[in-house]
């Protein structure tokens, strides 16, 4: 616990800036701020040392309504930013908010760099499948056949799967939340807050102005336990209302199956977020809506140096070997000569 | 220039030795030649022994161009002289060609009547085919306007070399250094400060260190034993004034300067950068001095590199950026967020031949206007220039020194003459450099983002710092809070106060000097960056003839020097010698109305000093232009 939070105890509201708050009504992104600062204040949080970045987007303005450090950069560089912030002093904690076409389409080169280096900051990609700022524009996440303002036809671009990308970019954390189940979010949300290393977390939110009901299947009373599974360490893929339904590996594919028939819960694939290798979360984050419920929760969660820790520790290992550097050896290559 | 002649009795036979004042080498052959080590241990012999020295290399853009190919040819020319030098001089007085396409490419510039030494085994047919050469030039009557020496240094070479355990193509690498000995006992070098640097080199490969040994050796006494050099060259060492020298590039000492300039405010240096040709080996030199806290990220794009650079600055480090043109284009948003964070920053761009990717081992001055002008919407911040390699590391702490004063970014425009030539560097007076005065605002302080001090620089507050929370960005920001403000009137102050904050600048910074007439003339000579040292020959030589020309070096770009329009004033024409098509000539016109000159070179090659000179003749023909 933080210097700060050790004296006096902080509450969400706490870290609220004293700036009104802009998104449309009704957004998503108001319940993904309230978990945030409820997060901040369950894991103590100390503001002076926490930096929220973002980039270009509806969810880019969320550093302006956080109490802590921020900036709010230029389309797609948030984890550029992130980097050299961290770099420079890693005992800040440092988080990044990012939307589907912030992070996946401008800024695309950007997110994969830092996931694969592991600094040990925390991504916040808000998904909601299209352009909101710029209002209603299919985005990277927007399926095939999107019909939108600049695809009045329907979308001829096959989207990315942010969590896949994240593997294949060697992601060390990979989990994924959504807006309206504000419990689990906080859980998912205080899981990668605890992770060393980049924890990569693509939160589901609803545009309600330009992609309404975009995520319905997964928040709906009467279809989220059949659209949706939610992850456990060491515990079988059961999901369902009546929590019949698992999922069980056929060769190399997922397949649905009812338990009783003849299926046993030993039978179905148990999640392991710790495999070395991510195969069985790029398996999990291949699983879609309709044809498979989708994964909620922690894909993995492994452990890897940070690049701030391996960066910063070379500098140290140098004056370790070489002493503090002097402004004589730094001037004298070793071919001086002098003139009388 | 012949200042005396004098014989000499040598051990063997009699050899003329002839006293110069200054001698311009130029090395050539394949780019695996090692034509550049070659160039470079000449240089530092010949500063060790006391010369002043400038160099020039020139290589290809390609790593390894077929061998023997015309585009394959790399060369190092290097002046030394016995008084301070300020080019590499323009004609060549000795070439030595490894091969036919470097002949073909490098003739052009030796001087009539200057030394040829050829690697006459090289000249075969495949290479003379290679080269384009229908028969073999050295056989022509047009080589007879030079003093042609055939030397066999393929063979030699193997001979010399047979004994080190080296064989074949190993052994035949060690070419360059026989060609070096024999052109150390050309110009009286002594052998040991490359001998030395051989057994620091190759210590622990003796076979190569003896090789090569034996090369430059054997190269060495082929001159003195071969009756084929009837003269010998001197060149006394320079009056420099005293004190312990090295040898510096302008890159190096970009590197240097940006290091000591964190070292003096106690901070730690970033530098965020992507590998582009000719920056890379300012990264190159960071990477190695990570004892003095500099860390170096090599990000993953040029946009990243800026925009680390931003976050580094935001979070206190002192923060670098470095590229050429085509980086610095891929900068500008980035530039622009610094500009409206106004975080201290310095962005280093080493210009090289342009549009696009150009010519990319070739220099050029021409992102002048973009790095001045190529942003969005109102975006100033100040740009500065170097004058020589050595330059580049006062203006790197200059950078710094403005950076954070101001709360800007700052551009250091180097380029490719200035990032790979070196000269002699005196090693500084750690107590001569400015001091950095760093003030972070406190826990309790009075803080607002965005309250101006007298300058009109904003507090650097750091996160970390309890109680200064605050959030910056690229939206407008509001005056005095920094919140986000959408307000017509704030817009204009904001835009008005950032240009304002750049001109506030001037107020700290030298004025500008004059070389030559300070109460004016007929011809002024404007110059900005790497064309100082030609510049300046050129006025130099054209006062000696009595011309009423001075000239004048602009070292700071945005903004000028505060006296700039009253020296230009003082003169009744002036003329702007760039490597572009007149972007210092266009900023003068348009902002002191003065009816300017241009001399515009944009060929990927500096001015020679006879080029600007007799501009400057012309310019001043007809008697006009006579001192009384």
């Amino acid at each position: 616990m933080s210097a700060e939070s050790a004296a006096i105890q902080l509450t969400a509201k706490d870290y609220a800036s004293d700036q009104d708050v802009r998104w449309c009504p009704g957004c998503g992104d108001y319940s993904i701020l309230a978990q945030v600062k409820k997060v901040m204040a369950n894991i103590g949080a100390d503001r002076a040392n926490t930096v929220f970045v973002s980039g270009i987007g509806c969810s880019s303005r969320f550093p302006y309504y956080m109490s802590t450090y921020g900036v709010h950069s230029i389309h797609g560089r948030a984890p550029a930013i992130a980097t050299g912030i961290k770099v420079t002093n890693p005992a800040l904690h440092v988080w990044l908010v990012t939307g589907d076409g912030d992070g996946l389409s401008i800024g695309g080169n950007h997110l994969l760099h830092v996931i694969r280096r592991n600094l040990d900051i925390k991504i916040l990609l808000f998904n909601n499948r299209i352009y909101g700022l710029t209002k209603g524009q299919y985005s990277p996440t927007s399926p095939l056949g999107k019909k939108t303002k600049s695809t009045p036809m329907g979308s001829v671009d096959f989207p990315l799967h942010p969590l896949s990308v994240a593997i294949g970019a060697e992601a060390t954390f990979v989990a994924r939340g959504i807006d309206m189940n504000t419990k689990h979010l906080e859980y998912v949300l205080e899981r990668a807050a605890a992770h060393k290393g980049t924890a990569f977390v693509e939160i589901y939110q609803n545009c309600n102005i330009f992609n309404d009901m975009a995520f319905e299947y997964a928040t709906g009373k009467d279809t989220k336990d059949d659209t949706t599974l939610y992850l456990e360490h060491g515990k079988p893929l059961i999901f369902g209302k009546d929590r019949t339904k698992g999922i069980r590996l056929n060769a190399m594919d997922p397949e649905i199956v009812t338990l009783g028939e003849g299926v046993k819960e030993d039978d179905l694939l148990f999640h392991d977020e710790r495999q070395a290798e991510p195969s069985l979360a790029y398996l999990l984050s291949r699983m879609h809506y309709p044809n498979f419920p989708e994964p909620m929760g922690v894909f993995r969660a492994v452990e890897r140096p940070t690049y701030e820790d391996l960066l910063v520790g070379q500098v140290n290992e140098a004056v370790k070997k070489q002493g503090e550097g002097t402004f004589e050896k730094l001037f004298d290559d070793g071919e001086t000569w002098v003139v009388n | 220039m012949v200042i005396a002649t004098q014989t000499k009795e040598a051990e063997r036979g009699t050899k003329q030795v002839i006293a110069l004042e200054e001698i311009t080498v130029r090395f050539c052959g394949d780019s695996g030649d090692g034509m550049q080590l070659a160039g470079t241990q000449m240089t530092s012999t010949s500063a060790i022994f006391g010369n002043d020295v400038s160099t020039l290399p020139d290589f290809p853009a390609e790593i390894r161009a077929p061998a023997g190919s015309l585009a394959g040819v790399s060369g190092f020319q290097l002046q030394f002289g016995s008084h301070k030098l300020l080019t590499p001089g323009d004609r060549v007085n000795a070439l030595i060609a490894m091969n036919p396409a470097a002949l073909k490419t490098n003739l052009c510039d030796l001087e009539q009547g200057g030394l040829l030494v050829v690697n006459d085994d090289a000249f075969n047919k495949v290479n003379l085919a290679k080269a384009g050469y229908e028969a073999n030039p050295l056989d022509d009557e047009g080589l007879k306007r030079y003093r042609l020496f055939r030397v066999p240094i393929d063979k030699l070479n193997a001979e010399a070399t047979k004994d080190s355990g080296l064989t074949g193509r190993a052994a035949a690498r060690c070419r360059n250094f026989y060609a070096l000995g024999l052109v150390y006992w050309l110009y009286g070098r002594p052998l040991d400060p490359t001998l030395n640097w051989i057994e620091d080199k190759f210590g622990g490969k003796p076979e190569v260190a003896d090789a090569n040994t034996k090369a430059l050796k054997s190269g060495y006494y082929f001159g003195e034993t071969a009756e084929m050099f009837p003269v010998r060259y001197q060149v006394a060492p320079a009056k420099l004034s005293s004190g312990r020298y090295r040898r510096i590039s302008g890159n190096e000492a970009v590197a240097i300067g940006l290091i000591t300039a964190a070292r003096l405010a106690k901070k730690t240096l970033f530098y965020g950068s992507y590998p582009i040709t000719p920056a890379s080996d300012i990264l190159h030199e960071l990477a190695r001095f990570k004892n003095y806290d500099v860390r170096t990220f090599q990000a993953e794009d040029e946009i990243a590199a800026i925009t680390s650079t931003i976050g580094a600055s935001f979070a206190g480090a002192f923060a670098v950026t470095g590229t050429s043109g085509p980086g610095l284009a891929l900068k500008s948003e980035g530039m622009g967020l610094a500009i409206m964070t106004e975080l201290p920053l310095v962005i280093v761009d080493v210009q090289r031949g342009g549009p696009s990717t150009g010519l990319p081992t070739k220099t050029e001055q021409a992102d002048l206007n973009i790095a001045t002008l190529g942003r969005n919407s109102e975006a100033p911040l100040c740009v500065i220039a170097p004058a020589t390699p050595a330059d580049c590391f006062n203006m790197a702490i200059e950078a710094f020194r403005i950076a954070t004063e101001f709360m800007t970014p700052v551009i250091l425009l180097s380029d490719g003459y200035l990032a790979n030539g070196a000269e002699p560097w005196k090693l500084p007076d750690v107590s001569t450099f400015p001091k950095f005065d760093i003030k972070h605002p406190q826990t309790g302080d009075a803080f607002q983002p965005y309250q101006r001090n007298d300058k009109l620089a904003r507090p650097w507050a750091l996160p970390g710092t309890p109680g200064l929370e605050h959030r910056i960005g690229g939206l407008e920001k509001e005056d005095v809070t920094g919140d986000v403000c959408y307000e017509p009137e704030n817009h204009e102050h904001m835009v008005r106060t950032r240009r304002q904050k750049i001109d506030n600048i001037a107020a700290t910074i030298p004025e500008l000097e004059i070389h030559g007439d300070l109460h004016g003339g007929e011809l002024l000579v404007l110059g900005w960056g790497s064309t100082y040292g030609a510049i300046t020959a050129a006025v130099d030589r054209c006062r000696n003839k009595g011309l009423s020309v001075s000239s004048a070096h602009l070292r700071y770009l945005d903004p000028m020097p505060r006296n700039t329009g009253d020296v230009l004033r003082r003169f009744r024409r002036v003329l702007i010698p760039e490597m572009n098509l007149g972007q210092l000539l266009h900023r003068i016109r348009a902002t002191f109305l003065i009816d300017a000159i241009g001399l515009n070179k944009v060929q990927g090659k500096p001015f020679m000093v006879v080029e600007v000179e007799a501009k400057i003749e012309e310019l001043l023909g007809n008697g006009n232009g006579r001192k009384s």
